[in-house]
């Protein structure tokens, strides 16, 4: 009876009022040889119990707050989460709302996603944003859905960048497999050095969407505005994969005349909690937006003369469209969103631009002082922002158990996507890694590299 | 027809609360990093930077305050009573959120060596096979980041299941009328059809029209059992067995598994494939919308095409030694879902922690008092409102929100109910009841709230007939009154920046 309020007294006056004599009765309708198994699970625990059972198996990990430095990022990072944030998540008037469908008594999570909104496509530089999807990968297979739905379907191509994040191009080929399409582009064994204007040759007057990642998978910084110009000029459309740190810096694919940005805003102010929750952010221009999945809040004014906030253009969603919707999404990642919400609010533009810059800083220190390791070196000569390819002498399985024999968490292994970057680690670096866990990456890397 | 915003933004409306950019001004900072302690590096040549970054500015109080005063716009569980059906808005317990929270889990990174993640991958595996208990199912994944998430992974199972043995004519999704809209949806992401089949009268699955839909063209069937009326079907195993005949399989929405725990496994039915609501059954908080979180379990006939990866024993354990978690991949895996390992903190640890607290006893008592309070409220309202499919309910019931003779309509009631303040109850769904109000009070709700509740329905049915204007013109007494939808949807206000001038003002 752990969250039962309900005595049994008062159990018995209600099954009285039902006209029926024991809880079990109630269940007639249940095919009588099934009803009732006995579940074989471990017997009910206590509070304290339960927490000293979860604190065991927490403790049975090695996190990156106390026991390792991290050098890990490759889709999810390791951020600096100010205080403010969870104290406000913690708000049982936000995180145990549902959805808001009555928006009379739901305006306070209506005007924070509409904020929401109005923050991404500041940082993205884009004209609107829906209220978010399940993540990075999702949001990017949905910029698939909204380009072929924008085509009615009758372009059969996506052109998919190599250097796309491999969950994401994973994810895309899932979510395809019933649609008829054509994904072409994204092979692991594509010569990957190449400018990203190698991607026309893939595009054609049957695609829909070409898929790029900013910075790419590698960490690399591209201008894509010349790819895009030339991916318009087949009629096709852009979606631009985007890291949301980095856009506190670098031009902004709305710049470069992106039609869909989206991406995963875990890096704004949500924990990596072993890979999720996050959200996925998706941006577009104003006259895709009939086409975009998704919740959408907009402003409009309550019968007392008030500004206020409703879910809007609800006729594109599936309880409406059923199965005529582009999408069957029916939840956005509301509580997140919102955390996102908060974390550039309370940094602002000098909180976040110091965060990029940290980021870049670091990293660049750190590609430095790598590259001064015999053997070892940049694998790439494009500009990055926070992560970087670094090409080491062996196995890099054999480099990152090492590492972590000294409490380091290497970088990502490409070699498991890329037959080709056999020996290329992907290392991130963030404004949590300080000078002296650079350092002694560095020194690490250089025992290692002369064993 | 999308106006600029500044146009917009100008109308006279009264502003109950600023927008985070109206509170900004300009050299305010909240939040801030330290000194970089690396020799600094150039910044890259400015054509690849960006000009400007108009994000707000404000200090970190102003934040704060900005979102109390926005809390206390919203109506919650915390704050009271949300039956709210088919979306199971029970209590969500405190402990939930700090076991969320512990160092281990937050601060793991989803690509780590699983030699330094046994914990996660120890509470990942249990909870699969807790799943695979309570539901009765042969495999389950964990990555479906919410229900419909789940019905889609499922429906792609379906799919590959069939594709697998050569069998490619089958195309039809049966899908009762009652059903929720995302069923219908997740079929037609894969260009599947849709076959209607009706209910009878007393709620179940027409099974006249059933044997007709059932051939060799079908996929499977979608039911959602108890269904949206809050109706077990009392045919389920005829209803399986004519979908099995035709080839079929058969897919649960789990989204109302609250009444079945202890009662009834969907598995031994003989379900194929569900998802799981863990934010519906398992107490993982709604957060205003999500994030959800939507494993699926399968029977034996699917258990090779779960997504990838799932978590597995590499190397059993002995006395000395626990056994050794990794990830696998099932042999005709369907892929991925989503990157990375689905709702780890959020949703696995809340839910794992709920079901340890709960165990078998624990389950079947929530079943059977949310059963219980549904037929409670049922029975106290059935002099009032007339309940269509009136029989025993299960965690549900639907009444329609109309009286003879009166031009109230469902959506009236519901926002009368806020003044009595109440969360209205879901309404005009399922689509299949006249002014439907679907209630689902949940487990956690004591008698005294059911009896107010109840008494404020009849009371607003008496307001019906004495005063409809009352109802019409409601909500009276919440911060807001009715929204003008029609406004938004044709001036397509979607975002604000900072106001015009901004940077003069510094």
């Amino acid at each position: 009876m752990t969250y039962i309020p309900i005595s049994p007294k008062e159990r018995d006056a209600m099954l009285s009022t039902i006209g029926v004599k024991s809880l079990d009765d109630l269940f007639d309708a249940i095919p009588a040889k099934h009803r009732f198994p006995k579940l074989d699970l471990p017997k009910a625990l206590t509070e304290m119990e339960a927490y000293q059972e979860l604190s065991d198996i927490a403790q049975a990990n090695e996190n990156v707050r106390g026991d390792l430095i991290s050098f890990l990022g490759a889709g999810m990072y390791n951020h600096y989460i100010p205080s403010v944030i969870d104290h406000m998540l913690r708000r049982g008037e936000f995180y145990t709302a549902y959805t808001p469908y009555q928006p009379e008594i739901s305006q306070g999570t209506l005007q924070a996603i509409f904020e929401y909104q109005s923050l991404m496509t500041a940082l993205t530089g884009m004209d609107v944003s829906n209220a978010s999807h399940y993540d990075g990968a999702t949001a990017t297979a949905e910029a698939v859905n909204l380009a072929y739905a924008q085509f009615r379907g009758k372009r059969k191509k996506v052109v998919v960048s190599p250097t796309l994040h491999p969950q994401y191009r994973a994810v895309i080929r899932t979510y395809t497999q019933g649609m008829e399409l054509e994904v072409a582009g994204d092979d692991g064994n594509a010569d990957l050095d190449t400018s990203p204007n190698e991607l026309m040759n893939f595009v054609d007057d049957n695609t829909s969407l070409v898929v790029v990642q900013y910075p790419d998978f590698f960490g690399r910084i591209y201008d894509y505005t010349k790819l895009i110009e030339a991916v318009h000029a087949k009629g096709a459309l852009v979606c631009v994969v985007a890291n949301p740190t980095a856009l506190a810096m670098y031009k902004t694919p709305g710049d470069m005349s992106a039609d869909i940005v989206v991406g995963d805003g875990q890096p704004l102010g949500i924990p990596m909690w072993y890979g999720g929750p996050s959200f996925g952010f998706f941006t577009t221009r104003k006259n895709f937006v009939h086409k975009m999945a998704g919740r959408l809040v907009g402003e409009t004014v309550d019968n007392r003369g008030q500004r206020s906030y409703v879910l809007t253009l609800t006729a594109r969603e599936q309880h409406i469209k059923r199965e005529r919707a582009t999408s069957n999404i029916c939840t956005n990642q509301g509580l997140l969103a919102l955390a996102s919400a908060i974390y550039l609010s309370v940094l602002g533009k000098t909180g976040l631009q110091q965060v990029a810059n940290l980021c870049y800083q670091k990293a660049h220190y750190a590609a430095q002082e790598l590259s001064k390791i015999e053997g070892m070196g940049l694998c790439f000569t494009e500009p990055f922002f926070h992560e970087f390819a670094l090409c080491v002498n062996r196995p890099v399985e054999e480099v990152n158990a090492h590492l972590l024999e000294h409490g380091i968490l290497g970088g990502y292994d490409l070699g498991q996507d890329y037959p080709a970057l056999k020996n290329h680690m992907l290392i991130a670096v963030t404004e949590m890694n300080s000078k002296e866990d650079i350092d002694a990456l560095v020194e690490v890397l250089s025992e290692v590299s002369h064993d | 027809m999308i106006e600029a915003p500044e146009k917009v933004n100008a109308v006279n409306a009264k502003i109950v609360e600023p927008t985070i950019f109206d509170l900004s001004s300009p050299g305010r900072t909240g939040v801030t990093m330290p000194a970089s302690d690396v020799p600094e590096t150039a910044l890259p040549p400015q054509d690849l930077l960006r000009s400007e970054l108009p994000l707000p500015e404000l200090a970190e109080v102003d934040v704060v305050r900005h979102y109390m005063h926005l809390s206390k716009f919203n109506y919650s569980v915390d704050s009271g009573f949300y039956p709210l059906g088919s979306c199971t808005m029970k209590y969500n317990p405190k402990i939930n959120e700090d076991t969320a929270r512990l160092p281990g889990f937050l601060f793991t990174h989803p690509l780590q060596p699983i030699e330094t993640v046994q914990g996660n991958l120890a509470l990942m595996y249990r909870l699969q096979e807790w799943l695979k208990e309570i539901a009765g199912f042969a495999g389950v994944t964990l990555q479906p980041a919410a229900g419909a998430h789940g019905e889609f992974t499922g429906v792609l199972m379906m799919r590959a299941y069939h594709k697998s043995r050569g069998d490619d004519k089958r195309t039809k999704m049966l899908i009762p009328d009652a059903a929720h809209g995302t069923n219908p949806a997740s079929v037609g992401m894969l260009g599947m059809s849709v076959v209607t089949i009706p209910s009878d009268e007393r709620g179940n699955v027409d099974l006249k029209a059933l044997e007709a839909a059932c051939d060799d063209t079908v996929v499977g069937m979608m039911l959602t059992n108890p269904n949206t009326l809050g109706m077990f079907d009392e045919h389920i195993e005829k209803v399986i067995e004519l979908v099995h005949n035709c080839g079929g399989l058969m897919y649960g929405d789990g989204a109302n598994l609250n009444a079945l725990l202890g009662i009834v496994r969907p598995g031994d039915l003989g379900f194929d494939v569900m998802h799981f609501n863990l934010h519906k059954t398992f107490a993982v908080p709604h957060g205003g919308g999500g994030p959800g979180v939507g494993p699926v379990g399968v029977g034996p006939k699917l258990v090779d095409f779960l997504p990838e990866p799932l978590v597995g024993i590499l190397e059993e354990g002995d006395d000395d030694m626990p056994p050794l978690f990794g990830y696998v991949k099932p042999s005709k895996t369907i892929g991925r879902m989503k990157a990375f390992n689905g709702h780890f903190g959020g949703g696995f640890v809340r839910s794992f922690t709920y079901i340890a607290m709960h165990g078998p006893d624990g389950l079947k008592d929530i079943a059977q008092y949310a059963v219980l309070n549904a037929n409670y409220l049922q029975a106290r309202l059935r002099s009032t409102y007339t309940i269509p499919y009136d029989r025993i309910c299960m965690h549900e019931f639907v009444a329609e929100g109309r009286f003879e003779g009166s031009d109230v309509r469902a959506l009236d009631i519901a926002k009368r109910l806020m003044d009595y303040n109440f969360h209205p109850p879901t309404n005009y769904f399922p689509l299949i009841v006249h002014e439907a109000l679907m209630i689902e009070p949940t487990e956690t709700e004591n008698k005294d709230t059911l009896d107010a509740f109840a008494d404020a329905l009849i009371k607003i049915a008496e307001e019906a007939k004495t005063q409809p204007e009352l109802l019409h013109n409601a909500p009276h007494d919440t911060p807001f009154g009715r929204m003008d939808e029609v406004k938004a949807a044709r001036e397509l206000v979607l975002c604000c920046w900072l106001p015009e001038n901004y940077d003069e003002n510094a």
